[in-house]
Parts: C-alpha cells; structure tokens; sequence
C-alpha cells in the first residue's frame, strides 16, 4: 500500500437492504455503489460529482467507517475502515449538508465543546481552538446562542467548525455548501483550499460545478454506483471536445418543441433548466454543425431571450458524461 | 481522568439538551402528580393508610424507571432523527463511553421525578416525610439512578439496532413496574415473576428505597443493586460494541 494515499478504494459496493410491511415482509434491494476504485493523494483535493442518487454519500459513508462495505476494500490514511475503524476516525473529519446533526437545544459552543471532548481534543486546548474555529466560520458572538435559532448557513457553518475541532488529516465533506449564501460560500471555499494547500485531503461533493472546478485538483464524475470518468478539470472538459452548446433563454417552451429539438440533425443533448420565469434551453451539438439556426426555427413563436453559442464548460462536460452513463 | 471527565461533560451537555425540551418539561411537571395521586388512593384503597410514603417513593421510581427507559429508547431515536447518532458515533470513542452519558443523564432527571412526586404527595395529600434511615435513603437513591442508568446502556444496545426503538420501550414500561415491586410488594404477584424480579436491578433499588424508607436492611438490597448494575455495564459495553458494527453493516445509525 502506498502511504502517499490519504485513501485507497478498491471495488466498493454497497447493497442497502430494507424490509418493508410486517404481514408479509418484501425484501427490497437497491445496489447503491456497483464497484468504485480510485485513490486520493495526501494533500489532494479530490471531487466527487454525480446525479441525485448516483452513490456519493454512500461512497463517503463506506471511507469515513459509517457503513461497512458489501465488498470492496478501502483504507484511509493507511488503516482499513472496516476492521482499523477507530484509527481511521481518529484522522478524519467528516462534515455534511443540512441543518441536522447538531444538539438544537445547546448552544454553538455546548455543541463545539462536547464534540471536542468526544475527539479527546487536550482540555487546555480546548478553548483556543474553539474560538479559532469559531472566528474562521464566522460565529464569533454567536456562539451562546442556541442552534434551534441558527439560520441554515450557520448551522452549515457550525458543521465545518465541529468537523475541524480535532484538525484532521482527511476531511470529508459531503455537499458543504447547501443553504449557505454567496459570500459565505466563497469563504468556505477559500477555508477548504487553504486547508488542503496545508496538507489536509479533501473529499469534496457538490452540485456546483463552478466550486468543483475552482477547488479540485481530480474529480470522478459518478453516476450510477459507477465512476463514468475521472480527471482533473481540464481533463473532463476535453470529454466535451469535439462539442458545442447553444444556450437560448425561452419563457414557456412546450415539451413537444424540446423534443422537436432532441430530433434536429448534429444534436446529442438537450437539457431545459427553470430559471424563476424563464427556461434554460442547453442545446448540445456536434462543433461541425451549426445548430443555432435550426434551434431559433423550432422555436418560432415562443418568446426568448438572449441565444448564445459557446464552448462548452466542466458543466457540459459533465452533462455529457451523466447522460452517455 | 480523560474518560471521566468526557463521561462527565457529555452528562452534562445530555441534561441540558433534555431538560431544554418543552415536552420533557411538560411531562416532568405532570406526572409526578399523577403519580402521587395514584399511589395514594390505590393505598388508601386497600386500606393502608400507614403506607403512604412507601407508597409516594415507589410511585417515584417508576417515574425515574420512565425516564430511564423513554430516556434511553427516546433519546437514541431522537438523537437518529437529529442526526446526532452518526455523528457521536462516528467519535473515536468506545460506543458505551457515547452512550452511557446519555442513560445517566436520563436516570437523573428521573431522580427529579421521584423527589418531586414526594414534595406532592407532602403537599397535596400531606404525607409525612420521615424516613426510617434518612441518609440511607440518600445513598440508596443515588444508587438507584446508577442502577437505571447502566440497565438503561442495556437497553440502549437494542435501541441502537432498532429503527423503531419507541415501540419496545412502550411494552416494557408497564411489566417492569410491576414485576420490580415499585409499586405492589413482589410478594402478591405470581411466582413467576420471581425469577425475573430477581434479576432486574430496579427491583433491588425499588427494594433498597423502600427499606430505608419504612425500616429494614437496606446496605444489602444496595449492594446487590449496584452489583447488577455493574453487571449491566459490563454486558451493555460489550452489547454495544457488537451493536455498532451491526448498525454499520444494517445502515440504522441514519434515517434511510
Ligand atoms: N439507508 C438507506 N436505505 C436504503 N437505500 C438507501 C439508503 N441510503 C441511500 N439509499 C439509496 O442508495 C442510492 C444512493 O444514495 P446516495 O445517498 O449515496 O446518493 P447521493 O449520490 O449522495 O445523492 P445526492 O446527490 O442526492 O445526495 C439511492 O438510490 C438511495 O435511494
Ligand atoms: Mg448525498
């Protein structure tokens, strides 16, 4: 095993299995991740991108000692997670999206400082790294109130502060940055950047993909249980070589013209994104072919607003991978 | 020491979040009332009247067993639906060190239910407050809410596990009442039930409290409580520490 890995996965799976009804019990199986393998280096930030459902959380779970594997091995940090579990968890933090996971009756610090004793962070140390911590989140002041009144981003907030108490080697961070406004998060963002260029691994999942291609060093795209592709950002734009994308900003475009325009020739993709009142029409086509004229034709009568032709970005890229998985 | 003291802070913290919670609150205010009611007039009833502050303290430990078992049941499902089970189990601690804060804090706050239904039972029903061996009674109560605590660790194991954690608890409030003797003597239940009382540490602390309350040896009801109780402790850390690896693989520490 080589130690320049923060972590090793080896053939992941994990099958959840639920039992539902009591007279006559239905045994439901759904294979959450179907075989993943990759590997972090120390220091590394690594992204983990997928659809809904495609298996991120439960990938995270499996490294962070939560779930145990169905098969597959993983180590972090050199110790297996399945049978050197409590090594493991000494190393790790693990931070994830939504407001629960905290005592809601408790203050911040209640919160900081019971965790802190749960991590055997020294009593000495306690409350310099709690105020630290509550500086860099931006909770200074705050920290005697309880977090039943915290807003969303706070509470977010209060949840990266407690997975750093113990300053880990490897932090997992699934979604951090839900519900967290714009400035917050380009803090946060600065915060997870500053801690892998100090020798901390990240994993990192998110939906945004702008966040995915500022921070990550690698990114797998999954989807399906199954990693679909694995790069560095630039590398997965190139999966969109050979593309182009036309955007057209549509108000009330009827089903049938999306269609209409799944059919038009040099056309791979189309997606229609809501946009408050308008719709984001992303037409993707073969870069030889010129679809925009097409596209405006197929939606004569409906009102738009801007169009516009472009290279495509990481976000094409892996809408291109999701959709070919 | 480390140990101690993160056993002592998590105490703490568990107090705090429990007692902050206008339902507990609410319960805590009511039913030690009923409570004393109960015990009085079920005694009065059955003609005996010199009995009533046995009575009122037995009524008072089925409101510390309550707390015991909804704490311990009711703290590990809310904690799963907060979120926080993962999260502290995730902790680089033995599960019982996790856990085992949590019953104690249940089992004191059940002590304020036993004190509270005698504060009633001296007010509303003026139940005269003299103990056979006052300082006894204290040692003896301390040890029952340890008792509580450790047998809730216990019961917490199996919680762990269970998704649906509420439903058990709802089927062992009432038998345990009854079988431990907080209320009736064991003597006028089934023979059956012997053997069971025999083992349940709440029937010695329920024995110890109403020796020291209306006369009798309490030292060795006391002894054998705690020495259960430290059985359960044993039992309970090894139960969870098979139970955490369960969770694991079964996927119960979260919601869905
Ligand atoms: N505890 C569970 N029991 C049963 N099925 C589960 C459980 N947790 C997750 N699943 C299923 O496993 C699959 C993968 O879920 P997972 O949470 O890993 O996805 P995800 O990539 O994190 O999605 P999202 O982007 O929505 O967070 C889904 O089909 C989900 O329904
Ligand atoms: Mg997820």
């Amino acid at each position: 095993m080589g130690s320049d890995n923060a972590i090793e996965a080896h053939d992941l799976r994990r099958t959840y299995k639920a039992r539902t009804g009591w007279l006559k019990p239905k045994r439901t199986e759904v294979e959450a991740v179907r075989g993943v393998t990759f590997t972090v280096g120390r220091g590394e930030l690594f992204g983990l991108l997928g659809p809904n459902g495609a298996g991120k959380t439960t990938t995270i779970k499996m490294l962070n000692t939560l779930l145990i594997p169905t098969s597959g091995t993983a180590r972090v940090c050199g110790f297996d997670v399945e049978k050197e579990t409590r090594d493991v968890r000494r190393r790790i933090g693990y931070v994830f999206g939504g407001d629960r996971g905290l005592y809601d009756r408790l203050s911040a610090l209640d919160n900081l400082r019971y965790f802190a004793e749960l991590y055997g962070v020294a009593p000495r140390d306690q409350k310099r790294r709690i105020a630290e911590l509550l500086e860099l989140v931006g909770l200074s002041g705050r920290e005697g109130e309880r977090v039943e009144g915290y807003s969303r981003g706070m509470r977010q907030r209060l949840h990266i502060a407690r997975g750093l108490l113990h300053s880990p080697d490897v932090l997992f961070l699934d979604e951090p940055s839900i519900g967290v406004d714009p400035v917050a998060a380009r803090e946060l963002r600065r915060t997870v950047s500053d801690l892998a260029s100090t020798g901390t691994t990240v994993l990192l999942t998110t939906h945004y993909m702008a966040e995915a291609d500022e921070l990550c060093d690698r990114i797998a795209v999954i989807a399906d249980g199954q990693i679909q592709a694995l790069g560095t950002p630039a590398e997965l734009r190139h999966r969109a070589d050979g593309r182009r994308v036309v955007e057209v900003e549509a108000y009330g475009v009827p089903e049938s013209a999306v269609d209409a325009l799944r059919g038009l020739p040099g056309v791979r993709e189309t997606a229609v994104e809501a946009r408050g009142a308008l719709q984001l029409l992303t037409v993707h086509s073969d870069a030889h072919v010129d679809v925009q004229g097409d596209v405006l034709r197929e939606l004569a009568g409906i009102r738009l607003g801007r169009v516009d032709s472009r290279e495509p970005t990481l976000e094409d890229a892996y809408v291109a991978i999701v959709s070919a998985a | 020491m480390n140990v101690l003291r993160l056993l002592v802070v998590g105490t703490l913290l568990h107090i705090k979040q429990i007692s902050r919670s206008p339902f507990e609150i609410a319960i805590t205010l009511i039913v030690p009332i009923v409570q004393a009611t109960l015990a009085v007039y079920l005694f009065r009833a059955g003609g005996e009247q010199h009995r009533l502050l046995e009575a009122a303290v037995g009524a008072g430990v089925m409101g510390v067993w309550s707390s015991v078992l909804f704490g311990s049941g009711g703290a590990i499902q809310g904690q799963r639906w907060m979120g926080t089970l993962e999260m502290i189990m995730l902790a680089p601690r033995r599960p019982v060190l996790v856990i085992l804060p949590i019953t104690i804090a249940t089992g004191l706050t059940g002590i304020y239910a036993l004190l509270a239904t005698l504060v009633w039972g001296r007010f509303l029903y003026g139940i005269r407050l003299d103990f056979a061996h006052p300082a006894a009674f204290v040692v003896a109560s301390v040890v029952c809410v340890i008792a509580l605590g450790m047998f809730g660790l216990l019961l917490a194991a199996t919680f762990v596990l269970m998704r649906n954690a509420n439903a058990l608890a709802n089927t062992l409030e009432y038998p345990v009442w009854l079988v431990s003797g907080m209320l009736v003597p064991i003597t006028v239940l089934p023979s059956w039930t012997g053997p069971i009382a025999a083992i349940l540490p709440t029937t010695w602390g329920a024995r110890a409290l109403r020796e020291a309350t209306s006369g009798g040896p309490v030292w060795p009801s006391v002894g054998i409580c705690l020495g259960i109780s430290l059985l359960c402790l044993a039992l309970g850390g090894l139960a969870l520490t098979h139970v955490e690896r369960r969770a694991r693989a079964a996927a119960t520490l979260a919601l869905a």
